[in-house]
């Protein structure tokens, strides 16, 4: 069975919510929508304070061409346009809508029907995803449109999905490969028009067998579609990873996957790409996996964006008392928040509850050299050199060494024996190493 | 709800459970077959020398850090109990006591402490006490009791199969005996089979990886192999084995093998991680000279062994292995 071929770890999977069918979250009573919630510059408010919104309706316009539209995901009244926490604690533009009713645009189709014919033409197709404010929902929340548009020249040939959802916990996009599987086909069959590739693959990790059955059984009447089982391996999410396990190629440094004729696209986007594109359903909600030990009611959850993590926590059995970290996203990778208020966002995919126990950190020790890192890094970095080197700020050194190539997986620091917190020095080096390569770049 | 204070920290929230300790404790564990052999070959010997070594590395660890580096006490982190046990296997089992603690201080004081303790030392501190001591005190390091005799003070001695073969003299004993232990030799060499299931445990929990093992054992049978091919007089080989021409210099080879510290060296010294390069091409080239060395002392050198030394020369030049060889790069192949 395929898989990467450099470093990896093999962390306990914990999907406790497995199996758990999608469940609607109720909606809150104020929605907060951030509008930096995608990669690229944040989004500008159409709309004013005192505005009533139906769902769907746009909210805010991109801002240029790196940048996506945000829409509202409830119905109700604009009753604040100003600053907010993000999940990092970082200060941002927001708009806040009193929830009233749930009426929604009538141009959106409700409806639970399959549509399985699309008679739209490339252009049509990615100037439908664009104005959905589709942004990657693995967590990367890069502008799905700018992703479908090559560089002129390049030639897709290979939609990639990433159905393998290596995170431990998380399980919304394995539930949603058994419930909203068709669609997901027709989606990747839509995404493969848009570019003109002829293959679509999905690679799904060899843990979610019935998952992996159920799409096979359907992609049998879906020309040019593959279903690829994956052996379990983190972070076989990660973009040139995935890619190496299902084509065999890798990504050379610094180069976008077009160059080995690839566009990946996650589960959860490739469904949102069906939605919009089929029943002009902009990206309004998400599914989360709301989960951990202590959790009451751990589980898949349809959430509207712009719903506080509070009240996420109010639906899915409380908040735990021993609860130690919040982490919006899986334990890998995800982000710790600094307060429940946060709202949920675009490429969330789920909610953590970590204990003290679970998550609180080690002292860290004298690195012994034991090398546990360089072999678990899946880009065969040094991440133990790094460390170093950002200690002795050598940021030349770190440029050679690479240090830009790092996925920010956080295979090292697991791996650690000596529990040194070495990913924190990594992105320490990387934002300085970035910003010299930044500012060399713009003084030529 | 919102009085609770959360951790908030960068990714990854978890964390594999692995430590320096359970590393340790695993080594220790690996090496709890040898020293059951030692126990059986040498008795109260073993049981003596294994002791006041680990317990003087042990109070030389806590001494020094606590006066002198005025640091959090380290001992718990079993290293230098690693170290006390490691030292022990090194030394003949009827070593006087003084000159056991001497090795200790020389190999916790000087040989890691003295560089900032675990993880700054540039050589096995073991080997560095191992060292010192054969060269202060020649006599008392290669006067091996002989296999069967249990006291510690009075013991008859003999020679070691590898002082054997390299002086020409005294019968030497059969490949079951080496294998089981019943050679003259230093704690932790006379039991191969043992020493073999130690290091089998160690490859299967991962705590090392084949690398340095394989590279320095292949490398060794290889050239021995090829020494006694070419020159079977020189070595000695005459009346080992018989029937297909390559027989004797094959038992040739894996009498190299087997006796002596090689084995002991091969997965328990020389990979050590503190002294051994961290990639696995680095780690090939490491055991492979550690191997090509260890051949040289042994053949031409004045000493019978040479797995010591050959793995503190090659511990020099890991800084060097290190910085030239990098591991495999993503995306490397296809630029």
């Amino acid at each position: 069975m395929r898989t990467f071929t450099i470093g990896g770890i093999h962390p306990p999977g914990n999907k406790i919510s497995a199996g758990q069918p999608i469940h609607q979250m109720p909606l809150p009573q104020k929605a907060i929508i951030l509008l930096n919630q995608h990669f690229g510059k944040p989004a500008v408010p159409v709309v004013t304070k005192g505005e009533s919104v139906k769902v769907g309706q746009l909210l805010a316009k991109a801002d240029g061409v790196l940048s996506a539209n945000i829409h509202a995901p409830v119905s109700g009244t604009i009753s604040k346009i100003g600053e907010t926490q993000d999940a990092s604690g970082y200060k941002h533009h927001a708009v806040w809508i009193d929830v009233e009713d749930d009426i929604w645009m009538d141009s959106i189709d409700k409806s639970s029907e399959i549509i399985r014919t699309c008679s739209l033409e490339a252009p049509a197709i990615l100037e439908k995803i664009r104005e959905a404010g589709i942004v990657g929902m693995g967590g990367a929340t890069f502008p799905a449109h700018i992703k479908l548009t090559p560089p002129s020249g390049k030639k897709v040939e290979t939609i990639i999905v990433n159905g393998v959802e290596c995170e431990p916990y998380l399980t919304a996009d394995h539930q949603l490969m058994l419930e909203k599987g068709e669609e997901i086909l027709i989606g990747l069959t839509i995404l493969m028009k848009a570019v003109n590739a002829q293959k679509g693959i999905i690679g799904i990790e060899n843990n979610k067998q019935d998952a992996i059955a159920h799409l096979k059984k359907m992609a049998k009447d879906w020309p040019g579609i593959e279903i690829l089982p994956l052996k379990v391996q983190y972070p076989q999410g990660g973009e040139k990873q995935l890619i190496e396990a299902v084509t065999g190629r890798q990504v050379p440094s610094g180069a976008l996957p077009i160059e080995v004729g690839a566009i990946v696209q996650n589960i959860a986007t490739v469904y949102a790409v069906y939605e919009a594109v089929q029943k002009d359903k902009p990206l309004v909600e998400c599914v989360l996996t709301i989960t951990g030990k202590t959790v009451g009611k751990p589980g898949n959850y349809l959430t509207r964006i712009g719903t506080p993590f509070s009240e996420l926590m109010d639906f899915a059995g409380g908040f735990p008392e021993n609860a130690a970290k919040v982490i919006a996203g899986g334990p890998m990778m995800g982000k710790a928040l600094v307060s429940l208020s946060v709202p949920v966002t675009k490429g969330c995919s789920g909610l953590l509850i970590l204990t003290e126990a679970e998550t609180k950190r080690k002292k860290s020790q004298n690195c012994i050299r034991c090398a546990k890192c360089v072999k678990a890094c899946p880009m065969g970095l040094e991440p133990y050199l790094f460390m170093t080197l950002v200690e002795h700020a050598e940021w030349g050194k770190l440029e050679k060494e690479r240090i830009m190539d790092c996925i920010e997986c956080g295979c090292c620091t697991y791996s650690c024996p000596s529990t040194r917190p070495l990913l924190d020095y990594l992105k320490i080096g990387k934002a300085k190493v970035g910003s010299l390569i930044h500012a060399r770049n713009t003084k030529k | 709800m919102m009085d609770k204070n959360l951790y908030v920290s960068i990714a990854p929230h978890i964390h594999s459970g692995d430590s320096i300790e359970k590393k340790m404790y695993q080594v220790l564990l690996a090496l709890l077959p040898a020293f059951l052999v030692s126990l059986y070959v040498f008795g109260w010997g073993s049981l003596i020398v294994t002791a006041i070594s680990v317990v003087s590395c042990v109070v030389f660890e806590y001494l020094i850090q606590k006066y002198l580096l005025k640091g959090e006490p380290t001992i718990k982190d079993g290293s230098a109990i690693l170290t006390g046990v490691l030292l022990a296997f090194n030394l003949p089992s009827n070593l006087p006591f003084w000159i056991i603690i001497l090795g200790a201080l020389v190999a916790i004081g000087v040989a890691k402490m003295s560089f900032g303790g675990l993880g700054n030392n540039p050589f096995n501190p073991a080997l560095v006490g191992r060292v010192f001591l054969l060269i202060s005190f020649p006599v008392q390091m290669t006067t091996w009791p002989l296999p069967g005799e249990h006291s510690y003070i009075d013991a008859t001695t003999g020679a070691t199969p590898l002082a054997m073969l390299h002086g020409h003299f005294g019968q030497l004993p059969d490949m079951v005996s080496v294998l089981l232990g019943k050679t003259g030799g230093s704690l932790g060499e006379v039991g191969s089979i043992a020493l073999i299931i130690g290091g089998t445990y160690l490859l299967l929990r991962k705590v090392i990886s084949w690398h340095i093992p394989v590279s320095i054992l292949s490398t060794v049978l290889i050239f021995t192999f090829i020494m006694a091919q070419i020159a079977p007089q020189t070595h000695h080989i005459g009346h080992l084995g018989t029937g297909c021409p390559f027989m004797p210099a094959i038992y040739y080879a894996l009498f190299h093998l087997l006796s002596g510290g090689l084995l002991l060296g091969a997965f328990f010294m020389a990979t050590d991680y503190v002294t051994s390069p961290m990639t696995p091409r680095g780690q090939i080239i490491y055991g492979t000279g550690i191997g090509i060395i260890t051949v040289l002392i042994r053949l031409f050198g004045s000493y019978p062994e040479g797995v010591s030394f050959a793995i503190l020369i090659m511990n020099s030049v890991t800084p060097l292995i290190n910085t030239y060889v990098k591991p495999k790069r993503f995306g490397e192949v296809i630029k």
